[in-house]
């Protein structure tokens, strides 16, 4: 246990001394990780933890980035942006999964992957709010600001990488907590027997929902991060194939673990940046590894690396 | 009509083999494409092109179904969609690799142009052509679902796989026979589709949305229910486009929500 504080630790210095020697390039790949790593985190909230497939998590991410570049549009704070979209992520999310969690297993995905569609052709069609197809263009990235007391320039991708950083950081923090909590373990026990769950006393409904909720805050909070970052939002954001990223990005890593989705996320984008400078076709690439990690590797390279590596390097059983 | 062709592979496959195919979309693209090729660029009269495309597309699936679909028929549903996904992203860059990647136009049949006059209004001879395709294939599914031993062994095999085995019927093979016949379908859709739009990589996730949302309304795994949903969802589409076409998309999704909420099961569950 110890030596794994030690290697978290060692791993944030890392991350908090990134701009100092990396280059503009790197820094934006990693806040790409994060965005992603707080997106897929949420999501194995419902699938990990809970046991619900949503196909519509991109529903909810292009709400966040829709809402943080509608306020940044117009108020000039990076901080609202965030909650903005957090709370857009959040209430749609709420009202959304009010009417998805009647289901499981195949009608859930199903109800949500329409869910995640019908926000995508709003966001493509409703042009006078979304800009159509072709989105929102020339967001500011705005100063991190809380009026008379303190404002902080964000123009520098090292600026923005640090305020994307705490912002994540927190969020895997308070996620963290939340797993390991009685709520967390409520949802557990949802996952692997409904019945026994009601049995005591809890309603079933009420914790799918919860659960439904924070991960769609989560995807919202994510979303509200692309915009400051790319200065456009545009609809494919929340278009299925996204609502797939975070599937693959958390069966990379592994589906129960905590850590999955964050190692899924670093690999997902190792590997893209690594193929992608040999050929232009890297989803074909990508298409094989995911074929290939279902048949043969389902556990995830997490569980992998804890039951099989750890093991052989330190001689001892693996952490829990 | 090429959308019923769509689902009824898509439900075809979910109700015998019970994987829901993500990849279905994918192989109507490549269906589309075959024909493009056969037809459009090799110049080969236009039936055999449909022909040569089925077969292709066939194989294509038989191999899918053998090294890949069958192993995951115990798994979890979530793994089952994962990885046909995975399939969609192999599919797409693919045909971009050997087709490039930008839309083409395929050429339309020459006796097939023109117009007829139905009720006193012209209308196209491809559309009619389509419409009766269609039919037939419905007519002929239910021929042969219903009327041949065929038929029995995959219907006792949709409803109790274990008991069908037991009794003696070749599981493995029955499968992949399914398989293959709705990969074949699928491209008959794309075959017939394509003259009458443009072949695109990436047309396979438009095609595949479009056909879920016609399985799932007319429930899932249920053929009838497809061919209702297909016209459902044509007539929607059309009228949708005509009336609000701002909110043409939006509106498909309602009625698939709607469905899914009230009656899960589909509109035409018995």
């Amino acid at each position: 246990m110890k030596s794994r504080i030690f290697l978290l630790g060692l791993l944030i210095l890392f991350l908090l001394l990134l701009p100092t020697f990396a280059g503009k390039y790197p820094l934006y790949m990693t806040i790409h990780i994060l965005i992603l790593s707080v997106f897929a985190l949420g999501f194995n909230l419902l699938l990990g933890y809970t046991g619900l497939l949503s196909f519509g998590q991109a529903g909810f991410f292009a709400m966040g980035a829709y809402a943080s570049a509608k306020i940044l549009l117009v108020i000039p704070s990076l901080l609202l942006g965030a909650i903005a979209g957090m709370v857009a992520g959040g209430i749609s999310a709420l009202i959304l999964g009010y009417l998805c969690v009647r289901h499981t297993r195949i009608y859930f995905s199903m109800l949500t992957l329409c869910f995640g569609m019908m926000i995508y052709s709003i966001a493509w069609k409703w042009r006078d709010v979304t800009g159509g197809d072709d989105g929102l263009v020339g967001i500011p990235r705005a100063p991190f600001q809380i009026p008379g007391v303190f404002s902080i320039n964000m123009e520098s991708m090292g600026n923005y990488y640090y305020f994307v950083l705490i912002i994540s950081l927190i969020a895997i923090f308070i996620l963290y907590r939340l797993v390991n909590s009685p709520f967390g373990l409520t949802l557990k026990g949802i996952r692997d027997s409904e019945n026994r769950v009601s049995f005591a006393g809890i309603s079933i409904r009420n914790y799918r929902l919860l659960s439904f909720t924070i991960a769609g805050l989560y995807a919202g909070l994510a979303g509200s991060m692309i915009p400051p970052l790319e200065n456009t939002v545009t609809p494919p954001l929340a278009h299925w194939t996204h609502s797939a990223e975070p599937v693959m990005v958390t069966l990379l890593g592994g589906i129960h673990t905590f850590s999955g989705p964050i190692v899924g996320s670093i690999l997902f984008y190792l590997i893209k940046d690594i193929i992608v400078r040999y050929t232009q076709y890297w989803l074909i690439w990508f298409g094989s590894i995911v074929v290939f990690l279902v048949l043969v590797f389902r556990g995830g390279i997490v569980i992998f690396f804890t039951e099989r590596i750890w093991p052989l390097l330190s001689h001892r059983s693996p952490p829990p | 009509m090429y959308l019923w062709l769509l689902a009824a592979g898509l439900t075809l496959v979910f109700g015998v083999l019970g994987v829901l195919n993500f990849a279905h979309g994918s192989l109507f693209m490549l269906g589309a494409y075959a024909t493009f090729t056969f037809y459009g660029k090799l110049g080969i009269n236009f039936w055999v092109s449909i022909a040569l495309s089925l077969i292709s597309v066939g194989i294509i699936g038989a191999i899918l179904e053998r090294l890949f679909i069958r192993r995951i028929y115990d798994i979890d549903l979530a793994y089952q969609l994962i990885l046909t996904f995975g399939f969609i992203l192999i599919f797409d860059d693919l045909v971009k690799i050997v087709w490039g990647g930008v839309a083409m136009i395929p050429p339309m049949p020459s006796f097939l142009e023109g117009n007829l006059s139905v009720l006193g209004r012209p209308y196209p001879i491809y559309n009619i052509f389509i419409i009766f395709a269609g039919l037939a294939v419905a007519v002929i599914l239910w021929l042969v679902l219903e009327k041949t031993w065929w038929g029995r062994m995959i219907r006792a095999s949709a409803s109790d796989r274990e008991m069908a085995s037991a009794i003696g019927i070749n599981i493995p093979i029955l499968f992949t026979t399914v398989f293959v016949f709705a990969a074949m379908l699928a491209a008959l859709g794309g075959a017939l589709g394509t003259p009458v739009r443009v072949v695109a990589p990436g047309i396979g996730t438009a095609m595949i949305i479009q056909a879920f949302v016609i399985t799932v309304i007319g429930g899932l795994g249920n053929l009838k229910g497809a061919f209702v949903g297909a016209l459902i969802v044509g007539i929607l589409t059309s009228f949708g486009i005509l009336l609000f076409p701002v909110f043409e998309l939006f509106i498909i999704f309602v009625v698939m929500a709607i469905v899914l909420m009230v009656k899960p099961e589909g509109l035409f569950a018995k």
